[in-house]
């Protein structure tokens, strides 16, 4: 068995759409998976649910963006060991490093694929649930 | 001739042809894609004489169909690469391989990698890529990275250096793509000090060993599945005369010399597929006389 902690994920977009799909993307690798439709969102999540393992953020929303969210997670130390990836159609070089600085571990440009992420995750070395044998 | 297969593919075929792509490789076929199907597949077909997709999806769908299945998801994949392509054996390069192999070459200063089937240049300049930034060092060792595909097309691909967002969004860790590549338009290029360490020549694997030696790292992924297996052999006989008695040779996720050559075995304590010449132990710091 997995621990709770080892599979747990939290997905923060604005649209339900790619929510969905990055959704189903993670459970098929054997994640269990939470949603926010924004960084502020996601803040309250975080405060409710297991430690998540993989943190998905996109980069425009409403409320608090996800490069103010990845700041905010940066700060919290008991999220220190919380891979975050953000996904976003933002596709400037400078955007990629500033996601970086801001402490975002890996970053996905959309659209995006389901090997994408599965690739990210292996740079990552997030050990996926479903090849450890949940 | 391919006019015979060259059937026109309805869309509920491309659908479940797709679907079933999918299933198989975890390959993503756009909608606009059909073309892709239909091009790759027309000289399966040929080949197996199937006249129609129809036709193709009712054999693929026999119980005794995983030969055919496998040339379907072949013929789709022929070019697939990207950067860093299953991680682990990067990682054991940087981390174990290459810091030995450097401590016993540190007299000569002079390293030989060789890619196999190098595609659109992925794998080579991942190499190159972790050498520049792991090992500043050997930036005034002799170092040569000798890279070939029997494309040209994907020759000329690799030379440009030039890649999709769609591929560098593949398995390239986002640190290296800010350090190493500049955005010209909807692409992305990799920065002309990376592309120059890589020498990349069109040519057939069966050709060109003849012209190899002392090869230190020899990548041979996922390019064995296109050839008999009397060939896989022969070449796993060059590729043992190529290599250093100490270097190392890398094989694709689900390859091993083993099948072909008794002459490899396993790097110890390790599943990244590396393996090494028998006769001598990585570990060894025998002396060339
Ligand atoms: C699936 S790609 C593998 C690319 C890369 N090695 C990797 O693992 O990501 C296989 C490549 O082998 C090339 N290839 C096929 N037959 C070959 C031959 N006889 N000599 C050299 N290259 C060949 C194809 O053109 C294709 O680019």
């Amino acid at each position: 068995m997995n621990p709770p902690e080892a599979i747990s994920t939290l997905i923060v977009d604005d649209s339900k759409a790619i929510r969905l799909i990055i959704g189903r993307i993670l459970r098929e690798l054997g994640f269990t998976t939470n949603e926010a439709s924004n960084g502020r969102e996601a803040l309250e999540a975080l405060g409710s649910m297991t430690v998540p393992r993989v943190i998905m953020v996109d980069w425009n929303m409403p409320e608090m963006n996800g490069l103010e969210f990845v700041r905010a997670v940066r700060q919290n130390s008991t999220l220190a060991g919380t891979r975050l990836i953000m996904i976003t159609s933002e596709n400037e070089i400078g955007r990629v490093q500033e996601a970086l600085d801001a402490g975002a571990d890996e970053y996905i440009m959309k659209p995006f694929s389901r090997e994408m992420i599965q690739e990210k995750l292996a740079v990552l070395e997030v050990p996926i649930p479903k090849e450890i044998g949940a | 001739m391919m006019e015979t297969a060259s059937a026109n593919l309805a869309h509920d075929e491309f659908v479940t042809i797709r679907q079933f792509i999918y299933d198989k490789a975890s390959i993503v076929i756009e909608d606009d894609q059909h073309y892709l199907i239909e091009s790759r597949l027309a000289p399966v077909m040929e080949r197996e004489g199937v006249q129609t997709f129809r036709h193709l999806i009712q054999q693929l769908q026999q119980p005794a169909s995983e030969p055919l299945q496998n040339r379907v998801v072949n013929a789709i994949t022929t070019n697939e690469t990207y950067f860093f392509r299953d991680v682990k054996p990067f990682t054991v390069l940087r981390d174990k391989v290459l810091p030995q192999l450097i401590e016993r070459r540190r007299t000569e200063r002079q390293l030989r990698f060789f890619f196999g089937g190098c595609s659109s240049g992925q794998e080579p300049y991942s190499v190159a890529m972790m050498l520049r930034q792991s090992f500043p060092d050997l930036a005034t060792w002799d170092l040569k990275l000798i890279a070939v595909d029997i494309s040209g097309e994907m020759i000329r691909r690799a030379q440009e250096g030039c890649y999709t967002q769609f591929e560098i969004n593949r398995g390239l860790p986002a640190p290296l793509l800010v350090k190493y590549f500049e955005r010209q338009g909807l692409h992305w290029r990799l920065q002309q000090t990376i592309r120059d360490m890589v020498e990349f020549q069109e040519m057939s694997l069966v050709n060109i060993f003849s012209q190899l030696a002392d090869i230190d790292v020899l990548f041979l992924r996922n390019i064995l599945i296109y050839f008999d297996e009397k060939t896989r052999r022969h070449l796993l006989t060059r590729v043992e005369h190529v290599l250093r008695p100490d270097g190392y040779l890398i094989m694709g996720a689900a390859e091993a010399p083993i099948f072909y050559s008794t002459a490899f075995e396993t790097l110890p304590g390790d599943s990244s597929n590396i393996f090494c010449p028998k006769s001598s132990p990585p570990n060894s710091t025998r002396i060339k006389l």
